[in-house]
C-alpha cells in the first residue's frame, strides 16, 4: 500500500505545483498575491473541456484553449486591476483585493455561462492501468506526472537561461533599476502574468484528468492549496513551488493513508506552521 | 490565509447579495399578491368568484455543488403546477415563489425568513438538504408555517416541530431495504464504509449504514471520511481496498459520491458498491460513467415503474423537460399535489388549517408511491432497489 499511496500522493501533489508556480511567478516580479489564479485556471479548462464535450474536440485543441483563454484572462486581470492600481503607486495591499474581486467576478461569470455542477471528463484515454506489482498506476497519472515535470523544467531553463529570462528576473530584482537598464518592465509584467496563467490553464486541464471532473468552485479550494505551497517553498522561489507542492501532496495522502482522513487538512496545514516556525522564509526562500 | 479567506467571504457574500436581489425583482412573476396590496397577516388573499389564491414559498438548492437536486425538484414543481391550476381552476390557483439556499444554512434560514415575513407564503415546500431544514425548519415552525421536506432523508425531521412535514422516506427505511437485498444476491459478508463526514445528510446515512451492518451480523473492515468539496479521494479508497470488503457502502451526495464510485473503479475495487440517497439522480451517471455500472441504491421511485400513474407523469416530464425525471422531481411533484388536496380541504390559504389538513394526510398516491404519515408524521412507505446499468436505474433482481 506504501507504495500506491506515494504514486497517489505524487499526482495530486504535482498538480499543486504547477498551480503554485504560477502563485509564485506573479509574486516574484510584481511582489502581490493574485487571489484570482485559481478561479482564471479553471475558467480556462472548463472552456477546455466543454470544447471537448460538446464540440468533440480532442484533448490537444482543448489543451490549448485552455492555456489562451486562461492567459487572455491573465492580460485582463493585469489591465484592470493591477496596471491601474501600480501606477497610482498605492501600497500592494490595494492589489490583493483587487484580485478579489476579479476572482468573484470570475466565479459567478463561471456559474452564468457553464452552471454550478461538476462537469465530467471525456474518459477516452487514461483509464488504461497498468499493473506493477505493488502497484497499478493510470496511464492518465503518468501523463500529469510528465507534463507536470516537463513543464517545471522548461520554465526553469528559460527563466534562468534566456534573454527573457533574465528580463523576468531582474524585474523580480528591483523594478525601477530594471527601467532604467532599459528593460520594458510592463512588457515583463505582461508576459509573466500571461505565463502565469497559461501554466494554470495547463494545470487545469490535468486537473480534470486526475480528478475526471471539473467544478467551478474547484479554483478556490485549490487556489489555497497552490497559496500554502507557496508559503511553504518561501514566496517568489520556483524549486521551492515544485518540491513543496509534491511535498504538500504525499503529505496530504500518507496522512490520510496512514491517519485519520478527516485530519488531511489539519496535519498538511499545521505542518507548514511548524516549518515556518523553524524557517520563517520558507524551505526554499532566501532570507530577507 | 485566514485573513485572505476572510475577506473573500465577505465580499462574496456582499456580491452575493447584490446578485440575489437582482435575480428576485427579475423573478417575482406573481403580479397582484406581492408586497404591500397584501394585507400583512393574511398569508394570501383570496381571489374573485370563490377563487382561493395561495402563494407557496420553495426553498431549493438551485446554485453550486448540488444545483442538480435542486433544478430536479423545480422542474417537479412546475410541472405540477400546471396540472394542478389546469385542473382545479376556479376553485384553487397556486403561485409558487422559489428562492435559492445555495445549500448552505444560512442560505436557508434567510429564504425562509423572506418567504414567510415579506412574502406572506402559506407554506413552504423545501429545503432541499437535510442540514438546510434542521437550520431553516425551526424558523418555520416558530413562525406556525407549515414547511414539507420533499428530500429530507435523515433521523429526527419531523422532531423539529407540529410543522414540519416530509413526504421523502427516511434513509433509515430505503438503505437497511437495499442492503438486505444486496446482501441475499450477492452474499456479502464484509462491508468497508465511506462518507462525508461534514453533511447532515451523508452522516446520517452513514450511521443507518452502520447500524444496519451491525444488525446485520456483516463484519466492517474499515471506515474513511472525506468533505463535500473533495476532489481527490484516492488515498481513502487505496485504504479501503487494502481491508479487501465485498462490499462498499457510500453515503454522499451526487458530486462527491460519483467521484467516489469513479475512482474506487479506477484503483481497482471490485466490491458491489451500494448508495445512499444521493445517488438518485442522473447526474451520476454523467460523472462516473461507465463505472456507475453495478451501483445499488433504494429509491421510493424508479421510472421504469410499470403503474399508468407514473407512466403518465413520466411522459408528460419528458414531454416538457425533454430528459427523465429522478425521484427528487417525482418527490417535488407529489408535494405540490399534496399541498393542493390539503388546501382545497382546507378551503382557504390558510396556514394553521392548512397543517391540520397536511396532518391527516392518509394513502395518497403519488408517483413516488403509496404515502401515509405515522403519528409523528414520519413518512410511511415502500423503497425499490434499483441497480445501475447502461447509464440508468434498473430493478434489481
Amino acid at each position: 500500500m506504501f507504495w500506491q499511496q506515494l504514486v497517489n500522493g505524487l499526482t495530486v501533489g504535482s498538480t499543486y505545483s504547477l498551480i503554485a508556480l504560477g502563485y509564485t511567478l506573479i509574486f516574484g516580479v510584481l511582489g502581490i498575491i493574485n487571489m484570482a489564479h485559481g478561479q482564471i485556471f479553471i475558467f480556462g479548462s472548463l472552456v477546455g473541456l466543454v470544447l471537448m464535450t460538446s464540440m468533440q474536440m480532442p484533448l490537444g485543441v482543448a489543451l490549448v484553449a485552455s492555456i489562451v483563454i486562461s492567459a487572455i484572462l491573465g492580460l485582463i486581470l493585469e489591465y484592470t486591476a493591477l496596471r491601474p492600481l501600480r501606477k497610482k503607486n498605492v501600497p500592494h495591499l490595494a492589489s490583493l483585493i483587487s484580485t478579489i474581486g476579479f476572482a468573484i467576478l470570475v466565479e459567478e461569470a463561471m456559474h452564468k455561462i457553464f452552471g454550478a455542477d461538476s462537469r465530467a471528463f471525456p474518459q477516452s484515454f487514461g483509464d488504461k492501468t497498468f499493473d506493477l506489482g505493488v502497484i497499478q498506476i493510470r496511464s492518465v497519472d503518468l501523463i500529469i506526472l510528465a507534463i507536470a515535470l516537463i513543464l517545471m523544467f522548461v520554465l526553469h531553463f528559460w527563466i534562468q537561461k534566456t534573454k527573457m529570462g533574465k528580463a523576468i528576473r531582474a524585474t523580480a530584482e528591483n523594478t525601477d533599476t530594471a527601467n532604467i537598464l532599459g528593460i520594458n518592465t510592463n512588457m515583463v509584467i505582461i508576459v509573466t502574468v500571461m505565463l502565469a496563467s497559461a501554466l494554470g490553464g495547463v494545470a487545469g486541464i490535468l486537473i480534470g484528468m486526475a480528478y475526471s471532473a471539473l467544478i467551478p468552485t474547484m479554483g478556490m479550494t485549490l487556489g489555497f492549496k497552490g497559496l500554502a505551497v507557496l508559503i511553504l517553498g518561501g514566496v517568489g522561489s520556483i524549486p521551492g513551488a515544485m518540491v513543496c507542492g509534491v511535498l504538500l501532496g504525499v503529505i496530504e495522502v500518507f496522512t490520510v493513508a496512514y491517519g485519520d482522513s478527516s485530519y488531511r487538512d489539519a496535519v498538511a496545514f499545521g505542518l507548514i506552521i511548524v516549518i515556518l516556525l523553524l524557517k520563517p522564509e520558507g524551505l526554499f526562500g532566501r532570507k530577507a | 490565509m485566514k485573513g485572505f479567506s476572510l475577506l473573500k467571504s465577505l465580499a462574496t457574500i456582499s456580491l452575493g447579495a447584490v446578485l440575489m436581489v437582482g435575480c428576485s425583482s427579475g423573478n417575482s412573476a406573481a403580479p397582484a399578491a406581492n408586497g404591500g396590496s397584501t394585507p400583512a397577516q393574511t398569508p394570501a388573499a383570496e381571489g374573485a368568484g370563490g377563487e382561493v389564491t395561495a402563494q407557496i414559498g420553495v426553498v431549493g438548492f438551485l446554485s453550486g455543488s448540488g444545483a442538480a437536486y435542486g433544478e430536479a425538484q423545480k422542474a417537479g414543481l412546475e410541472l405540477a403546477l400546471g396540472e394542478l391550476n389546469e385542473a382545479n381552476k376556479g376553485k384553487l390557483k397556486m403561485e409558487l415563489k422559489f428562492e435559492d439556499s445555495g445549500g448552505e444554512k444560512e442560505g436557508a434560514i434567510n429564504a425562509v425568513n423572506k418567504l414567510i415575513n415579506q412574502d406572506n407564503v402559506v407554506a413552504i415546500i423545501g429545503p432541499t438538504l437535510s442540514g438546510e431544514m434542521f437550520a431553516a425548519g425551526p424558523v418555520a415552525n416558530e413562525a406556525e408555517v407549515p414547511i414539507f421536506g420533499i428530500s429530507n432523508t435523515s433521523e429526527g425531521i419531523n422532531d423539529i416541530g407540529e410543522y414540519v412535514f416530509r413526504n421523502s422516506l427516511p434513509e433509515s427505511i430505503a438503505i437497511p431495504t437495499a442492503m438486505k437485498a444486496a446482501v441475499e444476491k450477492k452474499g456479502i459478508k464484509k462491508v468497508a464504509l465511506i462518507y462525508a463526514s461534514n453533511d447532515d445528510f451523508s452522516v446520517n446515512g452513514y450511521k443507518v449504514m452502520k447500524a444496519t451492518a451491525e444488525k446485520m451480523g456483516l463484519e466492517i473492515t474499515g471506515e474513511a471520511t472525506f468533505s463535500n468539496g473533495d476532489v481527490d479521494f484516492s488515498a481513502q479508497l487505496t485504504k479501503l481496498k487494502q481491508t479487501n470488503p465485498d462490499a462498499l457502502l457510500v453515503s454522499a451526495l451526487y458530486k462527491e459520491g460519483s467521484m467516489v464510485v469513479k475512482k474506487a473503479r479506477e484503483l481497482g475495487i471490485t466490491a458491489t458498491i451500494l448508495g445512499g440517497n444521493g445517488f438518485n439522480n442522473p447526474k451520476v451517471f454523467e460523472i462516473a460513467g461507465p463505472a456507475a455500472d453495478g451501483l445499488i441504491v433504494a429509491t421510493p421511485f424508479s421510472p421504469e415503474k410499470q403503474d399508468d400513474k407514473v407512466q403518465a407523469f413520466v411522459k408528460a416530464f419528458e414531454a416538457k423537460y425533454n430528459k427523465k425525471p429522478d425521484q427528487f422531481a417525482a418527490q417535488a411533484y407529489d408535494s405540490l399535489y399534496i399541498m393542493s388536496q390539503s388546501l382545497l380541504g382546507a378551503g382557504k390559504a390558510e396556514r394553521e388549517e392548512l397543517r391540520n389538513q397536511l396532518a391527516q394526510l392518509k394513502d395518497f398516491t403519488g408517483v413516488s408511491g403509496k404515502l401515509s404519515f405515522d403519528e409523528k408524521r414520519n413518512p410511511i412507505g415502500d423503497a425499490v432497489v434499483v441497480v445501475a446499468k447502461d447509464g440508468k436505474f434498473v430493478p434489481f433482481e
